[in-house]
C-alpha cells in the first residue's frame, strides 16, 4: 500500500499539478486520487463541524443500501428467464444469467455518466463531483433487463447534461437524475420499457406474458368487474396467484431490475435510516400518502384496479423503490421537516392516483416524484413563510 | 406583395442614405444572432414548439411569418403618422389579420397538404408576439425601408431557429428529412435491426429542450449575452 501511495503521490501527481505535463487533466486525476486515498484537503476558514462523512462517503452508503435490491434483481431476472424457458429456477444459474444481463447496463450507465462528468470537469477546470455515483446505480435498477444498451447510454447522457449540468452540476439539479433518465426512455422508446417486455428473453412456457402486475391491472380499467378477462387477472392477486401478496412483497414478480422485492428494498431503507442518510420523514409520509389514496380508491371501487387492497397496491410496481431511493434524494426533495412530510405524502398520493387513473402510465410513481421534485421548492417556501408569520404573531402578542 | 413594396421605397429613400448602409445591414444581421427573436427575446415560442416536427412545415411557417412581417412592417411604417395613438393596437391587428388571411388562402390554394398540417397555426400568426413586437418597437417609429429590412432580419432570425429545431426533430424523431427516409427500414428494431426512432422528439417538450440547447450554445460562444 505504501509503495502504491509513493508511486501515485510522488511520481504521478507532479505531472498533473500546476506546471506539469498534463496540467489540463488535473480534475480527472484529482477525482481518481480522492477516490483511492483519503484526501489531504483542509477547510480554509471559519468554524466547522468535524465529521468523517463527506459527499463521497454519503454516496457510497447509498450504493451499499442498494446492494440487496441489486442482488435480488439479478436473481429475479434469471428466475423469470429460466421459468419462461422451461428451465429449473436454481440459485446460481439464475444469478449468473441475471449478472450477464444486468452488469452491462450498470457498466454502460457509469461509463456514460462519468464520461460526461470527467469531460466537463476537465473543460471547466473544476473538481469532478461525486453526484453521479448514486445516479449511475439507480439508473440500471429502474430499467428492464432487456433494455438495449445504447438507450441506457443515451438516456444517461441526456439526464446528466439536461437534467443536471445545465442547472449547475451536482446539488443544483431540480429533478432526480435517475428518474429523468427513466422518463427519457419511457417517452422516447416506450415499446422497450412498457408493455409485455418484463421477462428477459422469454421462452414459450405459458403463464409468463412478460407484463408486470401493474400492466395487467391496467387492462381491467374501463371493464366490468365480472368479465372473465378481469376475474382472471384479479385471481392472480389472491393467495396462490402469480401476484399474490407474498410474491409481490418478496419480489417473485416481473418488473424493473431493482423494484420487484419490497423486502430487499426495505433492508436498504433500514440501512439508510440507521445511518441518517435517507429521510425517514419522506419515506414514512410517502407510505402513508400511498396508503391513503389506495384506501380512497377502495371506497370508490369503480373497477378492479381500485379494489386492490391498499398494502398490496403499494407492493407492486415501483412504489417501494421510488419511496426509498428516489423520493429521498436530498437535492431534489423538500428541505424543511414539515416540507418533507407534505412532499412525501403527495408523492405517494399522486403516484397511486396517476397509476390508477391513467392506464397508459402504470409507472405513476416516476411521474409523481418528478412532479413533486419541481414542487418541492414551493413547498419549502410556504413552510418557511408560515414559520415567519407564526413567530411574528408571537412577537406581537408579547409586545402588545 | 412585399416586392412591390420594396421597389417603391427604393425610389423614395435612395438619395439620402445608401440602401445597405452599416446601420441598415445591422438591422438584418442583428436578429440572426445577437438579438434573435426566439433565443434572445424569447418571442414566438409557441409556434416554434408546435410546428417543428417536420422540416417542410417549419419552412412554410417561416415563409408565412416572413411575408406577413415584411408586408405588415411596411404598411404600418407607411401609416405610422396617420394612426391615432390610442387605437394603434387595433389598427395593427387589422393589418396583421388581413395579411394572415391572404397568406392562409395562398397556402390553401397552392400547398393544400402543408396548409392542412399547419392548420390553426397559420391563423395564430396573428397572435405571434414577434409581429406585434416589431410593429410596436420598430415600424411605428421608423421609415419604410429600414422597417422592411428589420422585418427581413427578424423573419430570417425566426426562420433559422425554426428550421434548425425542425431538422433535429425530424431526423431523430422520424428518421426523415423533408419527408424522405434517411434511416433504412432494415436498421429498425421492428425489423431485427438495432435502431429506433426517438419518440420524445415528436413531443413538444423536446422542441423546448432543443431551443434551450441552441440558446446554451449561443451564449457559450458569445459571452456578452450572459446576464450578470
Amino acid at each position: 500500500m505504501k509503495f502504491l501511495e509513493n508511486l501515485v503521490l510522488k511520481q504521478i501527481r507532479p505531472n498533473f499539478t500546476e506546471g506539469g505535463k498534463f496540467e489540463r487533466y488535473y480534475s480527472a486525476y484529482d477525482a481518481l486520487e480522492t477516490f483511492m486515498f483519503t484526501p489531504d484537503h483542509t477547510t480554509h476558514s471559519g468554524a466547522h463541524i468535524r465529521d468523517a462523512i463527506d459527499l463521497k462517503r454519503t454516496m457510497m452508503m447509498v450504493i451499499l443500501a442498494m446492494v440487496p435490491a441489486l442482488l435480488f434483481g439479478m436473481w429475479n431476472v434469471g428466475h423469470f428467464h429460466n421459468l419462461s424457458n422451461g428451465l429449473p429456477s436454481e440459485l446460481w444459474p439464475n444469478m449468473l444469467y441475471g449478472m450477464a444481463q444486468v452488469l452491462p447496463i450498470v457498466i454502460v450507465s457509469y461509463a456514460a455518466g462519468l464520461g460526461i462528468e470527467f469531460i466537463l470537469a476537465v473543460k471547466n477546470k473544476h473538481a469532478v463531483q461525486e453526484g453521479f455515483l448514486v445516479s449511475g446505480m439507480l439508473i440500471p435498477l429502474c430499467m428492464p433487463a432487456d433494455i438495449p444498451l445504447w438507450m441506457v447510454a443515451l438516456a444517461t447522457i441526456f439526464a446528466v447534461l439536461i437534467g443536471k449540468e445545465v442547472f449547475g452540476g451536482t446539488g443544483m439539479n431540480i429533478v432526480n437524475i435517475a428518474l429523468t433518465a427513466r422518463a427519457f426512455i419511457f417517452f422516447a422508446y416506450p415499446t422497450k420499457i412498457a408493455g409485455e417486455i418484463w421477462v428477459s428473453n422469454p421462452g414459450t412456457v405459458d403463464g409468463y406474458s412478460g407484463a408486470t402486475a401493474l400492466g395487467d391491472l391496467a387492462m381491467t380499467v374501463g371493464k366490468a368487474k365480472d368479465v372473465p378477462e378481469v376475474t382472471n387477472i384479479v385471481s392472480q392477486f389472491s393467495d396462490g396467484g402469480m401476484y399474490s401478496m407474498y410474491n409481490s412483497a418478496m419480489g417473485f414478480i416481473p418488473g424493473s431490475i431493482g423494484e420487484t422485492s419490497a423486502v430487499a428494498i426495505l433492508i436498504g431503507a433500514a440501512f439508510l435510516i440507521w445511518t441518517g442518510i435517507g429521510s425517514w420523514r419522506i419515506m414514512s409520509s410517502m407510505f402513508v400518502g400511498g396508503l391513503t389514496m389506495a384506501m380512497l380508491f377502495n371506497l370508490w371501487g369503480a373497477n378492479a384496479f381500485m379494489e386492490l387492497p391498499p398494502l398490496h397496491q403499494l407492493m407492486v410496481g415501483g412504489f417501494m423503490f421510488g419511496m426509498v431511493f428516489m423520493a429521498t434524494d436530498p437535492v431534489t426533495a423538500a428541505q424543511t421537516n414539515t416540507g418533507k412530510l407534505i412532499y412525501g405524502f403527495l408523492c405517494g398520493f399522486l403516484g397511486i392516483m396517476i397509476r390508477v387513473f391513467n392506464p397508459a402510465y402504470p409507472e405513476g410513481i416516476m411521474l409523481s416524484i418528478l412532479f413533486m421534485n419541481v414542487m418541492a421548492p414551493m413547498i419549502d417556501h410556504y413552510v418557511v413563510a408560515a414559520n415567519v408569520k407564526r413567530r411574528e404573531k408571537r412577537l406581537k402578542l408579547k409586545t402588545a | 406583395m412585399s416586392e412591390v413594396a420594396v421597389e417603391k421605397v427604393e425610389i423614395e429613400k435612395a438619395p439620402k442614405e445608401p440602401l445597405f448602409s452599416t446601420k441598415n445591414k445591422k438591422l438584418i444581421t442583428d436578429p440572426l444572432n445577437e438579438n434573435n427573436p426566439i433565443t434572445i427575446q424569447v418571442l414566438g415560442i409557441c409556434s416554434a414548439l408546435a410546428i417543428t416536427v417536420q422540416v417542410k412545415q417549419a419552412v412554410f411557417m417561416s415563409l408565412s411569418v416572413l411575408v406577413v412581417l415584411m408586408a405588415g412592417n411596411w404598411i404600418i411604417s407607411a401609416l405610422r403618422n396617420l394612426i391615432p395613438n390610442r387605437i394603434r393596437i387595433i389598427v395593427q391587428l387589422v393589418v396583421v389579420a388581413t395579411l394572415v388571411t391572404l397568406v392562409d388562402l395562398a397556402l390553401k390554394a397552392y400547398v393544400p397538404d402543408v396548409s392542412e398540417k399547419l392548420s390553426v397555426f397559420v391563423g395564430l400568426i396573428i397572435t405571434n408576439c414577434i409581429i406585434m413586437g416589431r410593429f410596436e418597437a420598430f415600424a411605428m417609429g421608423n421609415r419604410k425601408w429600414p422597417s422592411v429590412l428589420d422585418a427581413l432580419g427578424n423573419g430570417l432570425g425566426y426562420a433559422w431557429i425554426l428550421i434548425a429545431v425542425a431538422v433535429v426533430r425530424e431526423v431523430f424523431g422520424s428518421g426523415k428529412f423533408w419527408g424522405f427516409q434517411l434511416i433504412p427500414d432494415s436498421w429498425m428494431m421492428a425489423n431485427g435491426g438495432f435502431y429506433m426512432n426517438n419518440n420524445l422528439m415528436i413531443l413538444p417538450p423536446m422542441a423546448l429542450i432543443t431551443v434551450g440547447v441552441i440558446i446554451w450554445i449561443q451564449r457559450a460562444r458569445n459571452t456578452n449575452l450572459i446576464e450578470s
